[in-house]
């Protein structure tokens, strides 16, 4: 190659400043896409903070709304007492149904599966995790609400199911870390599958399978269409535990219904409600980061 | 080897040797200073058979892995599989704890017995094979649970419930790594030091008082320092236990083992497979080797 002197100053010669500018282009435009994604999240946060600080109190946080939306425009008093119950009603029974079936599944796939079989489970774990929450709603109200009337635990239903591939995902991959030299060590002494399973794998993947347990009932929580279809109360004012036999108030739905209602005091509403809920979701994902790292470091040590 | 000794050609080297080993039995006449036992006392009379393997042939899928292995290893002895990488030492000796039957596509013709008892044979349960067999792996794989717990899980499963604590520390005593932690019992076994670690894996094994213990490569990932502690354990295990060790050094072989296999393998017919070329006692695979494969691998001049 004539064109290159080697004995000339090693400056950019050629192509090479054109390359560095499309080079510097391509990395700038990445650089700014990861900051958009943080800058997102961060306007969002603050935004809902800056709206729903103001309406944050004891009494929102404990006690019910005052009067039927559809009577009062502005409703002066009253709080999400009762939704947040609802909510953790709700989580709490789809939370329970969902953890056993996802990490049996997740057992399923890591320790008994034949490969002929985990492929086949893995990719209906996928496509039902990509189903939209609004059919699943959609079904469990034809299923269920039609010709039995709305209850809390058919939400719950619909939360689990959208659970399940949530904890059974995490789940797998958790136990999937387990060094195989560990259950080696086990049936090498005389110890039977079942046992190692139980007594060694799922403890050693412990971590895992409640940090995949805490992100599915962050996701879970803030699942609104199941809510909006199996567990709309038309009177938020009640409070009621019959998680079995009626709708219960809810945070998506007392979001829903406190911004469609319109009034500066309703949206403020909202948006405490919409605080809590976001708090909720952020503190359990947090949590369940802190678990995960701490249990891949217990395992891979 | 032989290119760092130009001037003896393997004709001279075979020419030479038995004088050599006539003077000084106990040394192999090679480039390989290899230090070997005194010669064991001939026990053929007295030795009991714990396996018996007769024309074992291991499959893994269509491929033939190990062909046509025939030897016995005897109660209260330690028996060294040595050989290179992929001869299929560890497959037999993973084999006789049942620990390949999770190996897709394993299978193993011929007669595998131990004690008399096919170990092959339909019915016999590998967990209860292997709760008489234990083995000890390449690396340590201490449970991520407490020194106490490591050792107390087993037999806690198994219904070894009483006396536990005696149980515990004897098997830490008899793996010789009780000084070591007996102030530290409830701390994590993953905090051991890699020798300490494989020590607290043999005090594992023995704790719930196998009849075989099967060690493969147990030395491999640790030092010196280590692995001569683990080799003065395995000369203290042996007369409770029947040993089978698997190991790539040969002078740990040479060192610890009363009898030895050498394997390799057969590249013929564009196959490879692993064979048991000779079986004998240490000493005289190492100084006296009747196939000219094992004399050239225990000299040195292998491949």
């Amino acid at each position: 190659m004539a064109s290159v002197d080697y004995s000339g100053p090693l400056t950019p010669t050629g192509n090479l400043r054109r390359r560095r500018v499309v080079d510097r282009l391509a990395r700038g435009s990445a650089t700014a896409a990861a900051f958009l994604a943080v800058a997102i999240l961060l306007i969002f946060i603050y935004s809902i903070v800056q709206h729903g600080a103001s309406v944050i109190s004891f009494s929102f946080l404990t006690k019910n709304p005052l009067e039927t939306f559809s009577v009062s425009g502005n409703a002066p008093v009253g709080g999400i007492g009762n939704a947040i119950i609802g909510s953790l009603l709700i989580v709490a029974i789809g939370t329970l149904i969902a953890l056993p079936i996802g990490v049996l599944i997740a057992l399923f796939l890591t320790e008994f599966a034949s490969p002929r079989w985990a492929g086949p489970v893995r990719l209906a774990l996928d496509l039902l995790y990509g189903l939209p929450s609004i059919v699943i709603a959609l079904f469990l109200y034809g299923l269920l609400v039609v010709g039995h009337g709305q209850a809390g635990v058919y939400a719950s239903l619909a939360l689990a199911i959208i659970m399940v591939p949530l904890i059974a995902r995490t789940t797998g991959e958790s136990l999937g870390l387990v060094p195989k030299e560990l259950r080696d060590a086990s049936l090498a002494l005389g110890i039977s599958r079942w046992r190692t399973t139980v007594g060694l794998t799922i403890p050693s993947a412990f971590g895992g399978i409640v940090t995949g347990t805490v992100l599915a009932v962050a996701r879970a929580a803030g699942e609104t269409a199941p809510v909006l279809l199996l567990s709309n109360l038309a009177n938020p004012i009640q409070t009621s535990g019959a998680v079995f036999s009626q709708p219960l108030n809810n945070i998506p739905w007392d979001i829903y219904n406190f911004s469609t209602e319109g009034g500066a005091t309703n949206f403020a509403k909202a948006w405490g409600a919409a605080l809590v809920l976001v708090t909720f979701v952020l503190v359990a994902n947090f949590i369940a980061r802190a678990l995960y790292a701490r249990s891949r470091r217990m395992i891979t040590r | 080897m032989s290119e760092a000794t130009p001037t003896r050609s393997p004709e001279s080297e075979m020419d030479d040797r038995p004088a050599e080993v006539e003077a000084t039995s106990s040394n192999v006449a090679a480039p390989l200073a290899i230090e070997v036992q005194e010669e064991a006392p001939d026990d053929a009379a007295t030795r009991q058979v714990v396996f018996d393997l007769h024309d074992v042939n291991v499959y893994y899928g269509q491929a033939l892995a190990v062909a046509g292995v025939t030897l016995e290893i005897y109660k209260n002895h330690i028996t060294a599989m040595i050989g290179p990488s992929g001869c299929g030492k560890s497959t037999i000796v993973r084999s006789l704890n049942r620990m390949n039957d999770s190996v897709s596509g394993f299978r193993l013709t011929g007669q595998c017995t131990y004690h008399g008892n096919d170990l092959y044979a339909s019915g016999v349960d590998p967990v209860e094979v292997r709760r008489r067999i234990g083995m000890v792996f390449q690396r340590p794989n201490p449970f991520p649970k407490s020194i106490y717990d490591n050792i107390a899980w087993a037999p806690r499963i198994l219904g070894m419930k009483d006396n536990l604590d005696e149980r515990v520390e004897k098997a830490l005593r008899g793996a010789a790594i009780w000084d070591e932690v007996k102030d530290r019992l409830k701390s994590s076994a993953l905090g051991l030091s890699g020798g300490q670690q494989q020590r607290l894996c043999i005090a594992r094994s023995i704790a719930i008082e196998p009849d075989v213990l099967l060690l493969d490569e147990p030395c491999s990932a640790l030092d010196p320092i280590s692995t001569a502690s683990v080799e003065d354990l395995m000369q203290e295990l042996k007369s409770d236990y029947t040993i089978v060790i698997v190991t790539h050094n040969m002078q740990q072989a040479a060192r610890v083992a009363e009898r030895t296999a050498f394997f390799s393998l057969d590249v013929s017919e564009g196959r490879r497979t692993g064979i048991l070329v000779e079986y004998d006692e240490t000493a005289k695979l190492f100084t006296r080797p009747a196939d000219k494969r094992t004399e050239d691998y225990v000299t040195g001049r292998f491949g």
